[in-house]
């Protein structure tokens, strides 16, 4: 079984008062182990309603979802918070990191929650090792509050990682960063996606989108267009462009 | 989830906010701190009436002249002087259960040494007193039936009395004046302490009661009897074998009032406990009150605690957390703060009761069911008013949780 996500007919409906909200029509949708895609879409399209019920943390009201294999449509709170904790790898917009609590400690919290006892030896250890992935080893003991945004987004990928999960699932992964940063961080996901995680962003974006392999464009609810990206960008090849131009303009100036 | 890591996120939350805890659990400091300090006031209450009740000696009845009512009209002990010698006599002698007995007579007076004077009790008593009170010498002797029949001059004095009059320790052969009568101590008593109503009974100088009665008084009636039962189980056959043998010798017909009281030390222990259980009830209440309102306090600020971290809930959840682990985590920290607060208070209380005892000299005993117990109520009180703001918590939506600003 190859696909990792597999959408069949989803329909969502929100019952807010007198008119019913039609935020998914009949969206079907397959993802593949190993696949960078984005989910785009102007504001009221449905991507997030699309992301919530990737995410497992929104049920269809009709249709099919099969995470990994497995049919999650109907799956009560706890059941979803357990898929969530095992298969799933939540990156932000706002980071949503916890306060006052150091990198370490934010990345092992979904460790916390494992249905398996962990060690707290291990559980350290696996979180040094997702901290060192995105190249965070030497911030373990700060606080977010002492880390840049950049850094701080890069503790929450560690944090998506920690759990070995099935797919990252990002959401306006860079809608509070500058543009280095931003291409910065696209360069983790790409090099996190050449190591076989599949990722799966939601952006409006278009440059942002142009990072990843395959862009699905939502309106009204439904999905309108699912290409694969032609002309591809290489975040290591932006930023050097990037560096670049800014020696550029200091040169000028 | 561990509990030590639930722990350990509970007391992080508390150390974010130190002064906002402290002033949260102040309430509970406040209110077990009440309460132990009220059990232990009324423990040490409690337990020193019991010890002065016991200092009155083993199954002794008392009788004393005089009724408690009489034609609704109270009046008081030994108002009529309506016992005599050969009551206590009789009852020594047609009631065998009685095993000791002393007539008893009390006069205030002046008394005098060869060194000072002081005012203080005169007993007229038989040679089986201290028996009945269970009371020992430390040193000299208990005069003796023969001093009774002779009305001889001898006494045996109390702590205070000796210390008063014969501070070089040396009493013993010593001559003690009475009204200008010369008396020879013969016996010194072991000290005693205070009664349940506060008088020294060591504030003592005891005689045989015909030397009260002839040498001193110049009384024919006495003002009490008391005698002892031979067992606990015959206080009650041998209470009624008296009132009966005295309404007899006093010729009271039925329908009519005793011209005299007979009462046991368990009666007097009742009237003085019951006294200090009213107090104690009411320091109870408002002791269960104040903790009412730590627990309300709680409460309110574990409710604005969820609220201020509904995102950081949204964030567990939405990495795994369960309904119930955001439960755990904010029931923890509720019991946390009772408990915690709740320890605090046990300190303050047991230091404030340290305190009374030391500087107002109250007799404070604090039971260590009861400081168990009130940590353990802490605990509940946390539990209790926790668990509202922990089940809210735990049913957010994770959406709106992560949305939440």
């Amino acid at each position: 079984m190859n696909a990792i996500i597999q959408l069949e007919n989803i329909h969502k409906i929100y019952q807010t008062g007198e008119v019913d909200v039609h935020a998914m029509r009949d969206v079907s949708l397959q993802i593949n182990r190993g696949e960078f895609v984005a989910i785009m879409g102007a504001s009221g399209s449905g991507k997030s309603t699309m992301m919530n019920t990737l995410g497992c943390l929104d049920r269809p009201t009709k249709g099919r979802y099969l995470l990994d294999g497995m049919d999650v449509s109907q799956l009560g709170r706890d059941e979803l918070a357990t898929i969530r904790n095992e298969k799933i790898g939540f990156v932000f917009q706002g980071f949503n990191l916890l306060s006052r609590t150091s990198a370490l400690e934010n990345v092992e919290l979904p460790l916390m929650y494992l249905r398996k006892s962990f060690k707290s030896r291990e559980q350290h250890e696996r979180a040094k090792w997702a901290l060192d992935i995105v190249g965070l080893s030497g911030r373990a003991g700060h606080h977010p509050n002492q880390l840049s945004g950049g850094q701080q987004q890069r503790v929450a990928i560690a944090r998506a990682l920690v759990n070995n999960p099935a797919m990252v699932l990002a959401d306006e992964p860079t809608g509070n960063l500058d543009t280095q940063t931003s291409i910065e961080i696209m360069g983790v996901f790409q090099k996190l996606n050449d190591q076989g995680i599949t990722v799966v962003m939601v952006t409006h974006e278009l440059d942002i989108a142009s990072y990843t392999k395959r862009n699905v464009i939502m309106r009204d609810g439904r999905i309108v267009d699912d290409q694969a990206v032609t002309q591809r960008l290489d975040a290591v090849v932006e930023l050097r462009k990037l560096h670049e131009a800014q020696a550029a303009v200091q040169l000028v100036s | 989830m561990k509990i030590f890591v639930v722990l350990r996120v509970a007391l992080r939350a508390m150390r974010r906010n130190k002064l906002r805890t402290f002033l949260t659990m102040l309430g509970m400091i406040i209110g077990v701190g009440a309460v132990i300090v009220t059990v232990s006031l009324g423990n040490g209450a409690k337990a020193q009436v019991e010890k002065q009740i016991a200092s009155l000696g083993e199954n002794v009845i008392m009788i004393y002249s005089g009724s408690f009512t009489r034609g609704g009209a109270r009046s008081g002990w030994n108002f009529a002087a309506t016992l005599t010698v050969e009551d206590s006599l009789a009852i020594e002698r047609e009631i065998p259960d009685v095993t000791v007995i002393s007539p008893e007579l009390r006069n205030g007076s002046q008394v005098a040494s060869g060194y000072d004077n002081w005012s203080t009790t005169i007993l007229g008593e038989g040679p089986d007193y201290l028996q009945i009170r269970q009371w020992p010498l430390s040193e000299g002797a208990m005069f003796t039936e023969l001093d009774v029949r002779s009305a001889s001059k001898v006494a045996v004095i109390g702590k205070t009395v000796a210390d008063q009059l014969y501070p070089d320790g040396n009493c013993i052969g010593q001559v003690l004046r009475i009204r200008n009568v010369p008396f020879i101590v013969v016996g010194t008593l072991v000290p005693k302490g205070l009664t349940a109503f506060g008088q020294d009974q060591d504030d003592v100088v005891i005689v045989p009661y015909t030397s009260s009665m002839k040498r001193l008084f110049g009384a024919s009636n006495i003002r009490a009897i008391m005698a002892q039962a031979a067992s606990l189980k015959s206080m009650n056959s041998v209470q009624e074998q008296i009132t009966d043998l005295l309404r007899q010798r006093h010729k009271i017909t039925p329908g009519h009032d005793d011209d005299f009281t007979v009462r046991n030390q368990q009666e007097i222990a009742e009237a003085a406990n019951s006294a200090s259980q009213t107090m104690r009830l009411l320091l109870a209440g408002v002791a269960c009150v104040s903790l009412l309102v730590g627990g309300i306090g709680i409460m309110n600020i574990m409710l604005v605690s969820v609220t201020e971290r509904t995102r950081e809930i949204g964030i567990r959840m939405a990495v795994g957390a369960h309904g119930r682990d955001i439960l755990m985590q904010f029931l923890t920290e509720a019991v946390a703060l009772s408990a915690l607060g709740g320890a605090l208070g046990i300190a303050s209380g047991l230091g404030g009761s340290q305190l009374l005892a030391t500087h107002m000299n109250w007799p404070t005993l604090t039971p260590t069911a009861w400081i168990a117990g009130a940590f353990v109520f802490s605990a509940l009180v946390g539990i209790f008013f926790g668990f509202y703001p922990a089940w809210k918590a735990s049913k957010l939506d994770p959406i709106d949780a992560l949305r939440y600003e």
